[in-house]
């Protein structure tokens, strides 16, 4: 009798350990698909609108019925690079200084502050910092410029950068800190000449993941930056961007532009993947949450 | 002579510390990191500021009602709230178990030679532009989802049931959106839920083994248990970033300010309401409004991450999960 008993429980809990076990094993294989089916998509698209002209022409009109434009997305990348380097140029320094700051000060209660605001805008929703940038420069301007959508991206970039830097100078170890202090090293020379040195690829990587993330964003960059069909290196006005330019020719009723579209999605996703991709194998960090 | 000493001796400190230029690179690495906080301030400071003309003519009953009318000037946030909502806790229900599974099957089953490329794979996802993830949406996967699923649905179920009624139009709607909101915070879920069971100690599985505990009973009775309020948070902090994300849910949701009953319908959400409306605003009134919703937005993410960042630093500081 119990021996049943025990017999038939014991069937029962194998049988729910198998059945769960196959679960994981299916969610995972369904979380993998749209990955592979978007990747796959993007690149299948993106390869096929990609030519010499896409990459060195700018846009051209177009009427219903044409296959080709022979027009191109270089206005699109040239105002990727000038919206994205300019604010890399700031966002930088301020976030690596912050960051130096935290890792080698902590413990206090600025620090505990200046941690918390940073945890906070790693967090902000980026069409809220679009929509600062809007009323600090659009609005008291009247003109949309790539400068405001730079200031957009900075505010994202910054936190990403600090947790980076403040992470990996965490890494250095405190034993290097030590032989330079006891060399009669200053605390100042030795974060800059020891410290900074030896945790110099850790923070790159940190600019560089900011560099992807920066260059994806297109919410804060459409109520700020616009878009703009002519190629412009005038970063007070209206710019286009590649992840601008492919939300707008996706909403074009033109087969063309949508498969340029693609085109520009296609570039995006080599560069943020590409970028990603390299800095885990190199460094084994992942990007901060 | 007390006092006398001590300003003495602060002063010698401060002198050494200036003369070897200690103070000065602190305070000069402070003035960064302050800016962080300046960055934070200004964009509480602005919205706030740049929504006094809409706060001042709704008030609260901005929050409560429904008509969003830039023609007439009447503003109500109800259904941008609810959309946000909504179409973030769909995102939710599909991601959360989907991601914990992945999670503990990268932790207590993967081959270990897999384990590194599938999740390498999974957080990828997570870095792959929300525009492309529009793209695929409007492109590939709203005609697959309106032949398929969305009419064959509203037809059947959706006769009796209003949450699934049509009629479908061109496919694009809040279930949709949700569904690709899922797919963008699935990264995110998964990968804490993973951090924080990789925290869970050895002797608690060895206890329930030695117990007799089947694989699944294991993981069931001591990993999860213990890594819950981690797990949580991770939950929250997907939610919170389905609530802000703009593009996809502004490609793919239909960007109509009603509230409809049916999950097929075309609705709006906050960030896509600004990011649709904002750059074409022609009134003081108008633009306020939406400065406005996104100041309201702006509160409800930081509720979200604040609940999340205290769930996992929990977990992972105190090992102790509730």
């Amino acid at each position: 009798m119990a021996q049943a008993f025990v017999g038939r429980r014991y069937r029962r809990r194998v049988l729910v350990n198998r059945l769960m076990l196959v679960l994981t094993v299916l969610a995972t294989v369904i979380s993998l698909v749209p990955l592979v089916l978007i990747i796959f998509y993007v690149a299948q698209q993106g390869i096929g609108s990609l030519s010499i002209d896409f990459l060195t022409h700018t846009f051209r009109p177009i009427s219903f019925g044409t296959t080709s434009t022979g027009g191109g997305v270089l206005h699109a990348i040239v105002g990727t690079v000038i919206i994205v380097g300019f604010s890399l140029l700031l966002a930088a320094p301020i976030g690596i200084m912050a960051g130096i700051y935290l890792a080698e000060y902590p413990g206090n209660t600025a620090s505990t502050a200046i941690r918390f605001c940073v945890d906070v805008l790693s967090a902000m929703p980026s069409i809220v910092v679009g929509v600062t940038a809007y009323v600090l420069i659009v609005q008291r301007v009247k003109s949309f410029s790539g400068f405001a959508g730079s200031v957009a991206l900075i505010v994202l970039m910054v936190p990403i950068i600090t947790r980076t830097t403040e992470e990996i100078l965490r890494l250095v170890p405190q034993t290097s800190r030590e032989a330079a202090i006891a060399l009669g090293a200053p605390k100042w020379r030795t974060t800059l000449t020891i410290v900074l040195p030896m945790a110099l690829s850790g923070i790159a990587t940190g600019v560089l993941l900011a560099f992807a993330r920066a260059a994806g964003e297109t919410a804060p960059l459409l109520v700020t930056v616009l878009g703009n069909n002519n190629l412009t290196y005038d970063l007070f006005g209206p710019m286009q961007a590649l992840p601008l330019l492919a939300y707008r020719y996706t909403e074009q009723p033109y087969k063309v532009l949508n498969q340029q579209a693609w085109g520009a999605a296609f570039l995006l996703v080599v560069i943020v993947l590409g970028i990603n991709i390299l800095v885990r194998i190199f460094t084994r960090t992942r990007s901060p949450r | 002579m007390r006092t006398e000493i001590q300003t003495v001796s602060l002063r010698s400190r401060l002198g050494r510390q200036l003369q070897h230029g200690d103070l000065i690179f602190r305070i000069v690495a402070l003035l960064f990191a302050v800016l962080v906080v300046v960055l934070l301030g200004a964009i509480i400071a602005v919205t706030w500021h740049g929504s006094a003309d809409a706060r001042h003519a709704f008030g609260w009953r901005f929050l409560t009602t429904s008509v969003w009318n830039p023609v007439n000037g009447q503003f109500g946030a109800l259904p941008a709230i609810y959309g946000t909502i909504v179409s973030s806790i769909i995102a939710l229900l599909f991601a959360a178990p989907l991601g914990v599974m992945i999670a503990i099957f990268l932790n207590a089953l993967c081959p270990a030679k897999l384990r590194m490329p599938i999740g390498m794979m999974v957080e990828l996802l997570a870095a792959i532009p929300s525009v492309v993830y529009g793209m695929w949406g409007v492109f590939v996967f709203i005609p697959f989802f309106r032949s398929y699923i969305s009419t064959p649905i509203s037809k059947t179920v959706g006769s009796a049931l209003p949450l699934f009624s049509g009629p479908v139009n061109v496919g694009r709607g809040l279930l949709v959106a949700g569904i690709i909101l899922a797919i963008m915070i699935l990264p995110t879920i998964a990968a804490i839920s993973r951090d924080v069971l990789a925290v869970v100690p050895n002797s608690q599985r060895e206890a329930m083994l030695a117990l007799g505990a089947t694989r699944w009973e294991v993981i069931r009775h001591a990993d999860l248990p213990y890594a819950r309020a981690g797990i949580v948070g991770g939950m929250m902090l997907g939610l919170g970033r389905a609530l802000g994300e703009t593009m996809a849910a502004t490609m793919v949701i239909g960007n109509t300010p009603k509230i409809h009953a049916s999950l097929f319908q075309p609705a709006t959400t906050a960030a896509s309401l600004i990011a649709s409306q904002l750059p074409n605003a022609n009134t003081e009134l108008h633009s306020s409004a939406l400065i406005f919703l996104a100041l309201v937005l702006f509160l409800i993410t930081l509720v979200a991450n604040s609940i999340a960042r205290a769930l996992v630093w929990r977990v992972s500081r105190t090992g102790s999960g509730a």
